[in-house]
């Protein structure tokens, strides 16, 4: 079966940043992230124009 | 009087008035907390002495003929990620007990005792407020006052159910995504998230700070607006809440609905709804003559953008805990938060440009309409522990989902009441929506609502027993 490239991110993001990643917490991270990417991928195929701001606005 | 469901409104009516000690208000409180507390496990610390104090020195400041404010002798509970002076601000969580106390009260709570009220306890909630089932780890679950085995809904559970359990006429909570608006809901209580920006937010833990938002419970739309707008000012210490003039709103209730355009949320609103959702909908439909349906623009995506904003600044706030102490955290949440911290932050910016974007679309529609009804939860509330539940016909996660019609309207800050429709068995919210900064006209809609019998806080079946 082909390593699932999810998986390969979520170790290999763990070692990067740092972060604990117990064996028995793979599966619920790997659904969490699953879901997140999900909503991420929906907004992220709404087209908006090159100068679209963010909504937040610092002001000096 | 009646200690366990006298509204904030008639309490202070009583204390100004001298009929009734600002110290027997507080022992009938603390009494009825005793009892029951212990069911409901809304109050995470009871500030008994603190609270016998401050009624002593409101009974003094009365008997030396000082004006004593319109919430004279109220008490009133808060979720526990407001800072309470002497408390560690614990945000539903174990790792914050280790936090030094408090050294001065937030200031919705100085203001609110500015205005005579007497703050009694720190109240339950979800762990760090990642959360819609007012469920703990730590601390167990807070309870559902109109059925013990169910949930409050959270984050703000305790608030949930000190207010609809009759604990306490008013309490404070947080609302990023919906944690005023669900427990509102589930518990049958009226709660105010005002507009973003509107109420300081300093020396509260924060959770999501493009999204977090304060504000009331109360079992009246009068109390909520009685506590808003003792709340309402900047502080030089938010640099989020704006600098605008308050704007009160307790001499407006009365001026009716006459002249409101109001419309109904349809579309992603409506998919979705189990039955008892439905009749809530109808009825306040009905109610108000909203014979018109409006279409938010893109709402699933206005949710999908705020579950991106909130995971991915939940986890930034928490990266550093999430390294030295995740055993300490509730697994949920910390699998939740492990998981946003690897979401690449291109996303994140993408979903604040969608904000701006839905925030403009939703001003076109506002120059139409002036009031949004929307169901507040697709259900009365689950029981305690149910993890899923269908939603058109789809099996999903109650923990995220329950705030599915919430979201979208947090998401750009709109102010909403969320009123209570007291259904049989249990109870369900409707939101009222309104425009930026016009808390006046959802609390106008609420009110009359209440006038017309429609909205209401159910007394819970409880009351029957000995507690």
């Amino acid at each position: 079966m082909p390593h699932d490239p999810l998986d390969a991110l979520i170790e290999a993001a763990a070692r990067v940043l740092d972060l604990p990643l117990e064996p028995e917490w793979k599966p619920a991270v790997a659904a969490n992230l699953r879901v997140t990417l999900e909503h991420a991928a929906a907004v992220e195929a709404f087209a908006l124009p090159d100068d679209a701001e963010p909504a937040p606005v610092f002001r000096a | 009087m009646d200690s366990a469901w006298a509204s904030a409104s008639e309490i202070a009516q009583a204390v100004n008035a001298g009929t009734i000690s600002a110290e027997s208000v507080v022992e009938e409180a603390l009494g009825v907390i005793a009892a029951r507390d212990p069911l409901l496990n809304a109050f995470t610390a009871v500030t008994d002495a603190r609270a016998r104090a401050r009624a002593q020195m409101l009974d003094s400041r009365r008997a030396r003929g000082e004006a004593l404010g319109p919430l004279a002798g109220v008490p009133f509970a808060v979720k526990n990620l407001f800072d309470v002076k002497g408390l560690a601000t614990l945000a539903g969580s174990k790792i914050n007990r280790d936090l030094p106390p408090a050294t001065r009260d937030s200031p919705l709570i100085e203001r609110l005792e500015a205005a005579g009220a007497n703050l009694i306890g720190a109240l339950n909630m979800g762990e760090y407020a990642y959360d819609f089932t007012g469920e703990n780890l730590h601390y167990g679950p807070s309870r559902n006052p109109h059925d013990l085995n169910r949930m409050t809904g959270g984050s703000s559970g305790g608030s949930g159910g000190a207010v609809g359990g009759g604990l306490v006429p008013l309490a404070l909570g947080s609302d990023t995504n919906g944690s005023i608006r669900v427990p509102s809901s589930l518990c049958g209580i009226f709660g105010l998230k005002p507009t973003y920006g509107r109420l300081p937010r300093n020396r509260t833990f924060p959770f999501v700070a493009s999204l977090d938002h304060l504000g009331p419970f109360a079992r009246s739309a009068r109390d909520l607006a009685l506590a808003y707008d003792a709340m309402q000012g900047a502080d030089p210490d938010d640099p989020v809440c704006v600098d605008r003039p308050a704007e009160p709103v307790a001499d407006l209730l009365e001026r009716g609905t006459d002249g409101l355009r109001i419309a109904v949320a349809g579309g992603y609103f409506q998919k979705g709804l189990f039955p008892e959702a439905h009749v809530a909908l109808d009825q306040v439909a009905a109610a108000l003559h909203a014979n018109t349906e409006v279409e938010l623009p893109q709402a699933a995506l206005a949710r999908s953008a705020a579950y991106l904003i909130t995971t991915i600044e939940g986890a930034s706030l928490h990266l550093e805990r999430l390294r030295k102490r995740a055993n300490d955290f509730d697994p949920a949440v910390r699998d939740r938060f492990i998981a946003a911290a690897m979401v690449p932050g291109t996303l994140a910016v993408k979903a604040q440009k969608f904000r701006r974007w839905f925030q403009a679309e939703m001003m076109k529609l506002f120059a139409r309409v002036d009031v949004i009804v929307a169901p507040a939860t697709p259900c009365t509330a689950p029981e305690i522990g149910q993890k899923t539940f269908r939603l058109g016909g789809v099996e999903m996660p109650v923990r995220a989902n329950l705030g599915l019609y919430t979201q979208p309207i947090s998401f750009i800050g709109l102010p909403v009441v969320a009123v209570p429709i007291p259904l049989e068995p249990l109870p369900i919210g409707i939101q009222i929506i309104a425009a930026p900064w016009r808390e006046d006209v959802a609390l106008r809609v609420a009110y009359a609502l209440e006038n017309m019998g429609v909205a209401a806080a159910p007394r819970p079946q409880f009351e029957m027993g000995t507690a």
